[in-house]
């Protein structure tokens, strides 16, 4: 099967910066995986982004080598208007992209930009409330909704783009624990229900450690470590590269380490404390 | 220190943000506040800087009533860094950026340039001094927004999700320097949804909902607390659950992942 993202030996350095943001880095990713990038902040995950939704080079110039492919597509070949209907973007901080006076038109207003056919326009952002469970709130005021619910609705403007590949800021930060907890179920059953590939920039893994596929941690624009999130965060590496370890996971690996048998899976706190309470 | 009266807060809107809240922090207290979004935890925070004035009751900053004290004043006293850093970064450099409040308050020229530098080593900024504070990533103006409160020394520092675009590294210096502040006799309020963050701080919580205080205490009796955090929508710090599920445990929650291997080892010894 086709990659969905293909990125190979890219490098890319800004315009008056000694350094390059990105460099030598290398990922695939085949459809329907959902992978999160981490790495301590000013590691280079934002301008990865760009070189992946076509900002860069698109949008920022500078010294750019290498090659990055959207769905078979080369990015810096292709023009903006491809690439808005093949990645979607939702910015971590959704009042940055909400701003019609209903939902149901902010949600239509990428598919107005393109210039879709009124009927397919209407039956695409039906879909993409229903997805999101935000069918009730089509005719109400973006700006009066909860934050949980403007995430809703500006990630179903992103659906209703139909991209392959969606990604996602650090999409938890400002919502509480609950509402992330929701957002992180509804990212897995997208990714059920319509194969979708998410790429998620974020720092706390607690939440999305139990649905992710891979994690693949950048440091000073290099690739520095990939893999199922289990050898990541059992690794000795992770923490030095400022990924946030879930505690229990911390506690987990200490005993393990101490040579107390434990399976070597991510378990959850209960998980955990039902193993070392038969412990003796 | 900050004493909320039976605060009521209405929006022009008519929605009430705070619905008759009645808090005391004392000097020196470091406190968390938490819960669901939209719970009026930030509005809470602009009624202690003085940007908001109770629609009723009183807020007492210092034993001055913000109603009468000016915004100005109050900054002196109360440094805030705001959740998007964007709303308060407006400067040619970080250096700038930092100096700017410091000659305002009618700091000497030495003490600006000595602050200055203190501010950008303690945060990792060196590098950025004479950068302008719009290249810096999320994380790094978050950062800033904290130095610049830091160097004119508030009495009380309030940190509105400063743990937001911050990885882990950062973090453990952000929790070192609350620690720092809470050793110096400084008030701190840290307003997050980030529970990992603030178990290991272990501040007094207060738990927001609906415009109301629901819970108030010791993070370390407050978090055991299940349901008032389910319905607050906020969820227990995972050395907490990991505590509560354990057939036999000691008579306090584990701060940190170290504690709970001692004691995992302590037992296992005595079995």
């Amino acid at each position: 099967m086709a990659e969905i993202l293909e990125i190979n030996d890219l490098s890319f350095r800004y315009p008056d910066s000694p350094r390059h943001a990105v460099a030598s880095f290398d990922l695939a990713i085949p459809g329907g995986e959902i992978v999160v990038l981490a790495g301590p902040s000013g590691c280079g995950k934002s301008t990865l982004l760009r070189a992946v939704n076509g900002l860069i080079p698109h949008m920022y110039s500078g010294d750019y080598h290498g090659d990055v492919k959207v769905d078979g597509v080369s990015v810096k070949d292709a023009t903006m208007r491809e690439l808005a209907q093949k990645v979607g973007f939702l910015f971590q901080n959704p009042e940055n992209q909400i701003f019609m006076f209903t939902v149901e038109r902010d949600i239509a207003f990428g598919l107005e930009n393109l210039g879709i056919a009124r009927a397919e326009m209407r039956e695409r952002v039906d879909e993409a409330m229903r997805l999101l469970g935000i069918g009730d709130l089509a005719l109400r005021a973006p700006h009066e909704l909860s934050d949980g619910q403007k995430q809703r609705v500006a990630l179903a403007g992103v659906l209703a783009m139909r991209p392959r590949l969606v990604i996602l800021d650090e999409p938890t930060s400002l919502l509480d624990p609950k509402t992330a907890a929701e957002l992180v179920g509804l990212v897995a059953k997208l990714r059920e229900g319509l194969g979708t590939t998410f790429l998620v920039v974020e720092h706390r893994l607690d939440l999305l450690v139990q649905v992710a596929d891979r994690i693949v941690v950048m440091n000073e624009g290099r690739k520095v470590l990939e893999g199922p999130p289990r050898d990541v965060l059992f690794g000795d590496e992770a923490e030095a590269y400022g990924v946030a370890v879930p505690a229990v996971t911390r506690v987990q690996k200490m005993l393990a380490r101490d040579g107390v048998p434990l399976r070597r899976e991510l378990m959850s706190p209960a998980e955990l404390a039902a193993e070392v309470g038969g412990m003796s | 220190m900050i004493e909320l009266k039976d605060v009521t807060f209405i929006h022009q809107n008519g929605v009430k943000a705070l619905d008759g809240v009645s808090l005391r922090i004392e000097s020196g207290e470091t406190v968390g506040i938490v819960g669901e979004n939209g719970a009026g935890k930030t509005t809470l925070v602009k009624h202690v800087t003085g940007l908001l004035k109770p629609s009723s009751g009183t807020v007492l900053v210092d034993g001055q009533d913000t109603r009468g004290t000016s915004t100005a004043a109050l900054s002196r006293k109360v440094g805030v860094a705001f959740q998007n850093p964007d709303h308060q970064l407006f400067s040619e450099s970080v250096e700038e950026e930092m100096a700017f409040a410091l000659r305002n308050f009618g700091f000497s020229p030495e003490l600006v340039e000595n602050r200055v530098a203190w501010g950008l080593k303690m945060f990792g900024l060196e590098e950025y001094r004479k950068s302008s504070p719009l290249v810096l990533s999320g994380g790094e103006k978050k950062r800033l927004t904290l130095a610049c409160i830091l160097a004119w020394d508030p009495e009380v520092v309030i940190l509105d999700e400063p743990t937001v675009g911050q990885d882990s590294i950062q973090k453990e210096k952000l929790a070192g320097t609350i620690r720092m502040l809470r050793s110096a006799g400084k008030t701190v309020v840290v307003v997050s949804h980030d529970i990992e963050f603030l178990w290991p701080v272990q501040p007094r919580v207060v738990v927001m909902k609906a415009g109301r205080i629901v819970g108030d205490g010791p993070a370390s009796t407050l978090m055991l607390n299940g349901s008032l955090l389910d319905s607050a929508r906020v969820a227990q710090p995972q050395l907490v659950s990991f505590y509560q599920a354990l057939r036999k445990r000691p008579n306090q929650p584990f701060v940190d992942p170290l504690e709970a291997r001692r004691w995992l080892e302590g037992e296992s010894a005595r079995q």
